[in-house]
């Protein structure tokens, strides 16, 4: 038997110390208790089932967000791809513009050529000489044209009613200028053959013909396309 | 005198030496510590009442905490651990706030 004197006074019992020694323990006990909650993570203390629940909870995240992955990777993948494709195709496109541009007479061309002048103060060239020097440039290559200011391109023609000379609808008087565009001595050689245009225009009255290869010409005249009305284009074979 | 201080340096002890818990008595700890604040509580209140018994201290400190171990190790055999842990604690600190009434009545007489 223990008073609560006993209890309070400095002199040590049996019993005070085995007291002392239980409150020592839970002192001790309190403290690392509370220590190892600071340390622990939270999932320590966890039960099973919560640990299961959680576990469960992060595999379905996982696979959603696995999904989301796929998902963005799939859309990137499109992106780059179509970009690439898109310029190889706009660049593509764009030479054959240029292209099909010189040939039908809507872009300006410049390059290696020639021009030659027809000097008619009499009148006696016809459109008969004119159409012959054409078709003898195309001959020898002539890649763009143009006469007096006309582009000429393939639909081009030359009419002439005794009075004077049209192109493509245009009346032109002389002197006659061609600038053409092709290989330069080429061209300047065609055009001196034996009964080529330049025999033919020093037999006419007064006529005379100025051949002159350059190493760059300008054809800059310009020409509208019309869509075609009948035409549409076939499905190649 | 001597169980306050014995507290005091079983505190410090803890502080120094910082052990840590073995994971098999981690669940079991914090109850038993729960039921020996409530053991100690009872003391005091007893001390106050002028009926204090040490043997009956001892056995109450070290029986409370046993009992609370033993109570939530059972539960966890049966799959109702986190239940009964919450039961006990539940128990202990009603009883520890009615201890914790009455020293306050001896103390402030109010």
């Amino acid at each position: 038997m223990t008073t609560g004197r006993e209890l309070g006074q400095l002199r040590p019992t049996r019993s005070t110390l085995l007291v002392g020694l239980l409150a020592g323990i839970l002192g001790f006990a309190l403290v690392i208790q509370v220590r190892s909650r600071q340390e622990v993570d939270t999932f320590a203390g966890a039960r099973q089932e919560d640990l299961a629940e959680i576990l469960d909870d992060l595999n379905a995240r996982e696979e959603r967000l696995r999904l989301d992955i796929d998902e963005l990777e799939r859309t990137r993948d499109r992106l780059t791809g179509s970009a690439g494709r898109d310029e190889v195709a706009l660049v593509e496109a764009r030479r054959r513009a240029e292209v099909l541009g010189i040939l039908a007479g809507t872009l300006p061309a410049t390059g290696p050529g020639l021009r030659l002048t027809i000097e008619d103060p009499a009148g006696t060239v016809t459109a008969e000489v004119l159409l012959d020097a054409i078709q003898e440039l195309r001959d020898a290559g002539a890649e763009a044209m143009m006469l007096n200011g006309v582009r000429l391109v393939a639909s081009s023609f030359v009419v002439g009613d005794g009075e004077g000379v049209a192109v493509d609808g245009t009346a032109i008087t002389a002197p006659y200028r061609f600038v053409a565009i092709g290989a330069a001595s080429t061209l300047a050689a065609a055009m001196e053959i034996p009964g080529g245009v330049v025999d033919v225009v020093a037999s006419l009255t007064d006529a005379r013909v100025v051949v002159d290869p350059r190493p760059s010409v300008l054809v800059d005249a310009l020409r509208t396309l019309r869509p075609p009305v009948y035409a549409r284009p076939s499905q190649p074979e | 005198m001597i169980p306050a201080l014995a507290l005091a340096v079983g505190v410090v002890l803890g502080l120094l030496v910082q052990p840590s818990v073995p994971v098999s008595v981690q669940p079991y700890l914090p109850i038993a510590v729960v039921a020996a604040l409530d053991a100690v509580f009872g003391g005091v209140r007893a001390l106050l009442d002028g009926i204090f018994d040490d043997k009956v201290f001892v056995v109450s400190f070290v029986s409370n905490a046993l009992v609370a171990a033993v109570m939530v190790f059972l539960g966890d055999q049966l799959g109702v651990g986190g239940q009964l842990s919450t039961a006990v604690i539940v128990v202990l600190g009603i009883r520890i706030f009615q201890n914790l009434a009455a020293i306050r009545r001896h103390l402030f007489r109010a």
